[in-house]
């Protein structure tokens, strides 16, 4: 009798502590979404941030309580009222364009270098040392050369698909290069890179010299700038960046499952060549586009994909998106800096300040994370 | 009735090989070999090196392209499956491999559930299921939250049978797949799946150097030399001295173990 209300108290415990444990497993995991939920919202409230506190750096002085208002003007006219126009152009037209543009440019260069690190099994692979940015460049100045850089398609500009040309042949060329025996190596891929790249600067070099007025700055080309862009840059970008990355987040498990290997990839019932070539025509779109309207800009697609993996693990459907938004963060403060460190409205190439910040963070991964870089 | 006795008795088999040439420009590996392999075979794969046992499997799965002949997966030529397909038929334990990024190894025997998984609807409580018991199966439940790149060799081949038992397949193909492992390892491992051969059917292919290892394990031997078949039988048939001396070259004593009633090979010096 004693021990039947034992077993029954014993029994009751235990469903008990089931539901309780059931209830929690439930709970953490709700947790667990609110959690990551409110990591990707807190990024985005950090980049609006930056950008709003950004919008008020520049030679002409403006006060945060006036670009606040600015800032709501194109949902309500009334905010703007009483507000000078030029200030207005200035800081709508100029600087929130420049920034936007720096986001979109940032994104897209990091998040291309994620790709090209995860489907050449690569971690120094980069559209700049894969030769790919360069091309890009090559492609576009070529192309403004001959003076169909204004040509329209569909009410698209056609700089990009001539970027995106230059950088397939440069790609294309480095992976000829870049082989041993049939494989490739990840030293002599990107020693293949850096030589085709010089190559091809020197080339931009010469075109610049045969046409002085129709070929930007060289420094543009080879050390990017966002100097006196505008909202029309913004626009170009965006539809040729939202086909390419669709395409790259579209096969994010497979890029998971390409990091095993061709061969376990392949067992595993992934379509290696044709999904490892349509990744590669994607991250060169996205990194034509951005060298298109930015010039060549090192260090963030090679730096980004690292610091993100190293936090957030190298799950690509997570890593992708944060890679896109620690991109865009990292040129929006590289571009600020390039904009305003120097006196007088001079300013810097802003591939020079990226190359300054990313530079020793790389140190950094060569001197004590040797065994993550695999080298 | 007599034709339905009849096809009763003719198994189906799950993989079928005819003539089959394969191997690189201006050098065959496989000159001509053919075989069936019928449901819920264990078979055991020997050969010297360079005989061609990797080429086999990997042509066998669909990696690599063969120059003539044919592989035929389940009565569906192998080149004419979708990838898709041909991964949820078949799972492959391949040579030690080295895994770049770091990913948690409960995540990579995860990744063993992508044939199964449609693009937008992934990991659902199946899964879970499946992926727990293909870990339960390997003993690596206390592996999955360390990183691939930091274990050592032989757990990485544990956490790529869990990944190829996740798959679920009807055939399960092996290369050397326990060759970092312990002896403890390697018979935990080849209990498993002699388990699940006897009580699910699965169909084992396994390439082997352990001749012992095979001759406890294997039902049926098929032993490669230089691309071509030189014996294919139960291996009691198999485990000769004549036979192996003439495969591998070298003096053989075989002996039948009385505790276990089963061949064991001895190599002279």
């Amino acid at each position: 009798m004693k021990s039947e209300i034992r077993n029954a108290g014993n029994r009751w415990r235990a469903d008990r502590t089931a539901q309780k444990s059931h209830w929690l497993s439930v709970s953490n995991f709700r947790l667990c979404c609110t959690v990551g939920f409110f990591y990707w919202l807190a990024a985005l409230v950090v980049i609006g941030l930056t950008a709003f506190l950004t919008s008020g750096i520049g030679s002409f002085e403006t006060p945060y309580r006036i670009i606040w208002r600015l800032w709501l003007s194109p949902f309500h006219p009334s905010w703007a009222e009483g507000i000078d126009e030029t200030v207005r152009y200035i800081v709508i037209n100029v600087r929130l364009a420049r920034i936007c543009l720096a986001l979109t440019v940032g994104g897209a260069l990091a998040l291309a270098g994620a790709v090209y690190q995860g489907v050449l099994l690569n971690p120094l692979a980069d559209p700049f040392t894969l030769g790919v940015s360069t091309g890009a460049a090559f492609g576009a100045s070529l192309y403004i050369l001959f003076g169909w850089g204004g040509g329209h398609l569909l009410g698209m500009s056609t700089l990009p698909i001539a970027a995106f040309v230059g950088a397939l042949a440069a790609l294309y060329l480095v992976y000829l290069l870049g082989r041993v025996d049939g494989r490739i190596h990840t030293t002599t891929l990107v020693l293949a890179g850096i030589i085709v790249s010089t190559f091809l600067s020197a080339w931009i070099g010469v075109l610049k010299s045969l046409n002085e007025d129709s070929v930007s700055t060289i420094v543009f080309w080879v050390m990017g700038s966002l100097s006196g862009k505008s909202w029309g840059h913004v626009l170009l970008v965006l539809p040729y960046l939202a086909a390419g990355g669709a395409m790259i987040i579209y096969y994010a498990r497979e890029l998971d499952l390409l990091t095993l290997g061709d061969v376990q990839a392949q067992q595993l019932g992934v379509n290696v060549q044709q999904i490892r070539f349509r990744l590669m025509l994607a991250a060169s779109l996205v990194t034509a586009v951005a060298v298109a309207v930015s010039g060549v800009i090192g260090f963030v697609g090679l730096v980004v994909p690292h610091l993100v993996r190293l936090a957030l693990g190298p799950h690509h459907r997570r890593l992708l998106p944060a890679v896109f938004l620690v991109g865009a963060l990292l040129l929006l403060l590289s571009d600020t800096l390039a904009r305003s460190f120097l006196p007088n409205g001079q300013e810097l190439p802003v591939g020079v300040v990226t190359a300054i910040l990313g530079g020793p963070f790389f140190c950094y991964l060569m001197l004590h994370r040797k065994k993550y870089l695999q080298l | 009735m007599l034709s339905n006795a009849s096809s009763k008795k003719i198994p189906a088999a799950v993989i079928r090989v005819e003539d089959l040439w394969c191997g690189y420009p201006g050098r065959s590996v496989l000159k001509g070999i053919s075989f069936q392999v019928e449901r819920g075979e264990f078979i055991g794969l020997l050969g010297p090196n360079g005989s061609g046992k990797t080429t086999l499997l990997l042509t066998l799965s669909g990696v690599i392209p063969f120059q003539s002949g044919q592989v035929e997966v389940m009565q569906q030529p192998i080149l004419q499956l979708r990838h898709k397909d041909r991964a949820r038929r078949m799972a492959v334990v391949g040579q030690e491999s080295t895994v770049r990024f770091p990913f948690e190894c409960e995540e990579v025997v995860r990744m063993g559930r992508y044939p199964h998984q449609n693009r937008w609807q992934l990991g659902n409580a199946i899964d879970a299921k499946i992926v727990k018991k293909a870990m339960h199966l390997t003993d690596t439940e206390a592996l999955s939250d360390r990183l691939i790149t930091a274990i050592s060799g032989g757990e990485r081949q544990r956490v790529s049978m869990a990944k190829a038992l996740a798959q679920e397949t009807p055939i399960l193909l092996l290369d050397e797949a326990t060759s970092a492992m312990d002896i403890h390892r390697k018979l935990q491992v080849f209990r498993v799946l002699n388990t699940l051969n006897r009580d699910e059917g699965l169909t084992v292919i396994s390439v082997l150097h352990d001749i012992n290892l095979a001759a406890l394990f294997c039902r049926r031997l098929l032993l490669l030399k230089e691309g071509l078949i030189l014996a294919d039988d139960q291996t009691e048939k198999v485990m000769t001295s004549e036979t192996l001396k003439r495969v591998y070259d070298a003096e053989v004593l075989v002996h039948e173990v009385a505790e276990t009633g089963k061949r064991q090979v001895v190599f002279l010096p």
